[in-house]
């Protein structure tokens, strides 16, 4: 697989999502500098972590106007995978890719530690490695990690089971001591209604390989990589 | 034309900052403080001399990028 890379200037997950695709899991990964106006021949495109354009006005508000977002857009629009990891989510939210806006940590502090999640959708592209219920323990670190969106928007993410990972305690409660930064209804990550867009606040490029660990991050990755050979075989067969 | 821009949350949706400078305020003794809200404020020139025109104008600047109307309101006056 070919998996792009975007790179803003601010980015700094960049090389750590490259090295967890090309060193761990094998893939080939082209960093798509963000000048660049095409995504053409990648299989899935990551908008990796960091603060790009400093986090000046909101976090993610001046990325979207990056020339490579109106091609991840196009791509998403196809069909394509896209994975939004903590800033990345921020733009995705900003770009009108992923419903809902980003405030400030409840705490107004910069989160820096390792949360767990809940997998509480299993039947997507970024999570059909993982048993549904699973509880994973990742990295986040952010400020602006507190989800928000209005309540009609919300029931809809909920009935669709857009709701992906929602932050619980290490057994797998979902409470409100559990959720770090005061996100609405636990959200730790959700994806699109099409269901090829995915935007997380943890980090699963931080925890992908046992030397570190901890490999529950690679779940994730490995569910894109898995499900992504899985089409190109159909698209080989057809 | 100048256009001087508020930009805060919009009421109701939790505004950490400022809780935390309503907290500071009152530690130094502004006990009748309440509803600190905290915003931007942003500042530009316009060639517009129009006033109609600029409005629409920045409308559209805080519509499309000043503001995220999802949690935020803004307001605007413009002096030319």
């Amino acid at each position: 697989m070919n998996i792009g890379v975007v790179v803003f200037p601010g980015s700094n997950c960049d090389h750590d999502c490259r090295y967890v695709f090309r060193d761990v899991l094998g893939q080939d990964v082209t960093m798509v500098w963000h000048k660049e106006t095409s995504v053409a021949g990648l299989d899935a495109v990551i908008l990796p972590g960091g603060f790009s354009y400093g986090d000046y006005l909101r976090t993610g508000a001046i990325a979207r106007f990056s020339p490579v977002m109106q091609a991840v857009k196009q791509f998403a629009a196809e069909g394509g995978l896209v994975l939004g990891i903590c800033n990345g989510f921020q733009i995705l939210l900003e770009a009108g890719l992923l419903p809902g806006a980003m405030l400030r940590n409840k705490s107004l502090h910069f989160i820096c530690r390792e949360a767990y999640v809940k997998v509480e959708n299993a039947a997507t592209p970024f999570t059909n490695a993982c048993k549904p219920g699973q509880v994973l323990k990742i990295p986040i670190a952010h400020a602006d990690g507190n989800y928000y969106t209005d309540p009609v928007t919300l029931s809809g993410l909920q009935a669709n089971a857009q709701v992906v990972f929602r932050y619980c305690t290490a057994e797998g409660k979902v409470t409100h001591e559990a959720c770090p930064n005061g996100s609405l209804d636990n959200i730790a990550g959700i994806r699109n209604a099409a269901g090829n867009v995915l935007g997380m606040m943890p980090h699963p490029e931080r925890c992908a390989e046992a030397m570190l660990g901890n490999e529950d991050g690679r779940l994730i990755l490995t569910s894109m990589v898995e499900g992504l050979k899985k089409i190109k075989r159909v698209e080989v067969v057809v | 034309m100048k256009a001087k821009i508020h930009v805060t949350l919009k009421q109701g949706i939790l505004d950490p900052q400022g809780k935390a400078i309503e907290h500071a305020l009152d530690s130094l003794g502004f006990k009748d403080t309440a509803n600190v809200r905290v915003g931007k404020y942003v500042e530009l020139d316009l060639q517009e001399t129009d006033k109609a025109k600029a409005e629409v104008k920045v409308k559209a600047m805080c519509e499309k990028l000043l503001a995220n109307t999802i949690i935020e309101e803004y307001r605007y006056d413009l002096q030319s």
